[in-house]
């Protein structure tokens, strides 16, 4: 089996993000950019089940500007085979990668494909479920813990209030939640031999994409601060506090 | 043109999010729909149709819909689409997993985890864990979008007498199917919507350590929480993580115990009324959005906290 994990070049989780003076977005320029983390765990999942025998090839997909080839050479220098490139400058939306992924994953016929739950930049969360829309495949999203069967998978999802647990016919979207695992560093001679790795350029003219993105951003601002309060000296005069002076308990 | 609800439920009761789902679709327009679909659901459908804001309800009672997973879910919500302005659901684990597909299905783009409606094409919605606001607009004539609960007040449970109208099923697609679940503890409130929430983080040490936080909690009949750190550090399960890829909460009090306040943290929690740090560490960014800041160590502050509170009686 063909496993797909799709990764994406995001801001570091570690950066304070700034908005830009005029409103138009987040600054970007000379600020550090990673995997997004969920993709990572995306990216361990699928070696993983090559290192069980359960896949023979693992394909990193990166959508985006030229510099997102280094978020996919990150990806196969943790282990993964191949990469493929859908190149474009233009912005992407949730709903324009799923037809991208679709096109390429209809070209490669994968039988599993990882995605992140969530990228940490948008922050929304529709990537994974739409891919699996446009395919008619089922969807296991937000999962802690995955079986792969011939016929099915078996997926434990982390939902409100626990787990819950379901079988989806494969091929099957599946989209990483944190407690899946954790992912691996790349080793100094994997990240040289990643180097060699090829990565197919494609674009989404050549995949027959309209990937124009559909949702008009009028303006980025600051969210309202938060003044920081006073210090208590102790227990005693946090409970009169918070039960005479702000009456919350 | 009206605006339909997917109702969050478990085939007997309505869940908390619901309500302020319908709040936020009744700023886009007046006629707010409410869509009950599930198996022996009839008395979910009821309770919504007593929603005060609620104009009609449609009732979907087929065993396709028995755990509501997305694959049945999404055809349904895309066959009951047309005429409506837009479909809502609250942005918590169901509505999340459920609505992108819906809206991929209809070729329309999704809006996620809205908190504000500026128009009925034009919403505001947080990126990178809150640290900016997007307003954007769209073109789609049924828009699919997903609310943060937090941000709408709950609409009023009563006074309303909307009609019941069963609706068709769509059937079930045959691609995935409920195995079973596992409710973590939950004689507490839930954490999404409770009135006080305790949390705490890596400072706690260790998942025993918890009780201590549960023991405050009690007296306070707070949802207890935790920081992503104490999580991946395995002391408590994932579905009492706060943060950017937690829950988001916005508690009348909320109590941070050794958590430091990374920004992915204070995403989840910093709407709350009032705010509360106990850390160790005085420099930790919890205190620059805490209320309240005391510095201490937390194995001194929260047995003497529980006796505290059980001096004022509670």
């Amino acid at each position: 089996m063909k496993v797909f994990v799709a990764v994406k070049r995001v801001i570091d989780y570690n950066v304070k993000v700034r908005v830009k003076a005029d409103g138009t977005g987040v600054e970007t320029a000379n600020v550090k950019m990673s995997m997004n983390p969920f993709d990572e765990i995306g990216v361990e999942e699928a070696l993983r089940l090559r290192e069980a025998g359960k896949a023979e090839e693992v394909v990193a997909v990166g959508l985006g500007p030229r510099q997102c080839q280094e978020t996919i050479r990150t990806a196969l220098a943790m282990g993964a085979d191949r990469g493929i490139h859908v190149k474009t400058d233009a912005e992407l939306q949730p709903l324009a990668v799923a037809k991208l992924l679709k096109a390429v994953i209809e070209e490669e016929r994968p039988g599993l494909v990882i995605l992140g739950k969530q990228a940490i930049d948008d922050d929304s969360s529709q990537t994974g479920q739409m891919t699996a829309a446009l395919l008619g495949w089922p969807q296991a999203t937000f999962a802690s813990r995955l079986d792969i069967g011939n016929e099915s998978a078996r997926v434990t999802r982390e939902v409100d209030g626990g787990l819950e647990t379901v079988d989806v016919k494969m091929p099957c979207v599946v989209t990483t939640d944190l407690r899946l695992n954790e992912p691996r560093y790349a080793s100094l001679p994997n990240i040289m031999k990643a180097k060699k790795k090829p990565i197919d350029e494609k674009t989404p003219e050549e995949l027959g994409v309209d990937a124009a993105p559909r949702l008009e951003t009028l303006r980025v601002t600051e969210p309202p601060g938060r003044e920081a309060g006073i210090k208590v000296e102790s227990v005693a005069e946090l409970v009169d506090k918070l039960r005479n002076e702000a009456g919350v308990i | 043109m009206a605006v339909l609800v997917v109702a969050e439920h478990d085939n007997a009761e309505l869940k908390d999010p619901t309500f302020n789902t319908v709040t936020a679709a009744a700023e886009i327009d007046d006629d707010a729909h409410v869509l009950v679909a599930g198996a022996g659901c009839r008395a979910v459908a009821d309770a919504a149709a007593a929603i005060a804001a609620v104009r009609k309800v449609l009732l979907v009672d087929d065993a396709a819909y028995e755990h509501r997973l997305a694959e049945a879910m999404a055809p349904l919500l895309v066959s009951l689409a047309d005429g409506y302005d837009a479909v809502l659901a609250p942005a918590d684990t169901f509505g999340k997993d459920l609505m992108p597909r819906a809206a991929a299905l209809a070729d329309a783009a999704q809006i996620s985890d809205i908190q504000e409606v500026v128009s009925p094409d034009t919403f505001v919605r947080p990126i990178y864990a809150g640290n900016a606001l997007a307003t954007v607009r769209s073109p789609d004539a049924t828009k699919f979008m997903t609310v943060r609960a937090t941000a709408f007040a709950a609409a009023e449970a009563t006074g309303g007498a909307a009609p019941v109208e069963e609706t068709a099923s769509a059937g079930d697609p045959g691609l995935s199917t409920y195995v079973g679940s596992e409710v973590s503890g939950k004689e507490r409130p839930e954490l999404a919507s409770a009135r006080v929430v305790v949390s705490g983080g890596r400072g706690m040490q260790s998942g025993d350590n918890f009780r201590l936080i549960e023991n405050v909690a009690d007296r306070l009949g707070a949802a207890v929480g935790a920081s992503r750190a104490a999580v991946d550090a395995g002391f408590v399960p994932n579905d009492y993580q706060v943060g950017q890829t937690g829950k988001i909460v916005a508690p009348e009090l909320y109590v941070a115990v050794g958590i430091s306040g990374a920004i992915q943290h204070l995403a989840g929690m910093k709407d709350s009324k009032v705010i509360v740090a106990i850390n160790k560490d005085e420099e930790a960014p919890i205190f620059q959005v805490a209320d309240f800041g005391l510095v201490a160590d937390l194995f001194d502050a929260l047995p003497e906290l529980e006796k505290e509170l059980e001096k004022i009686g509670l």
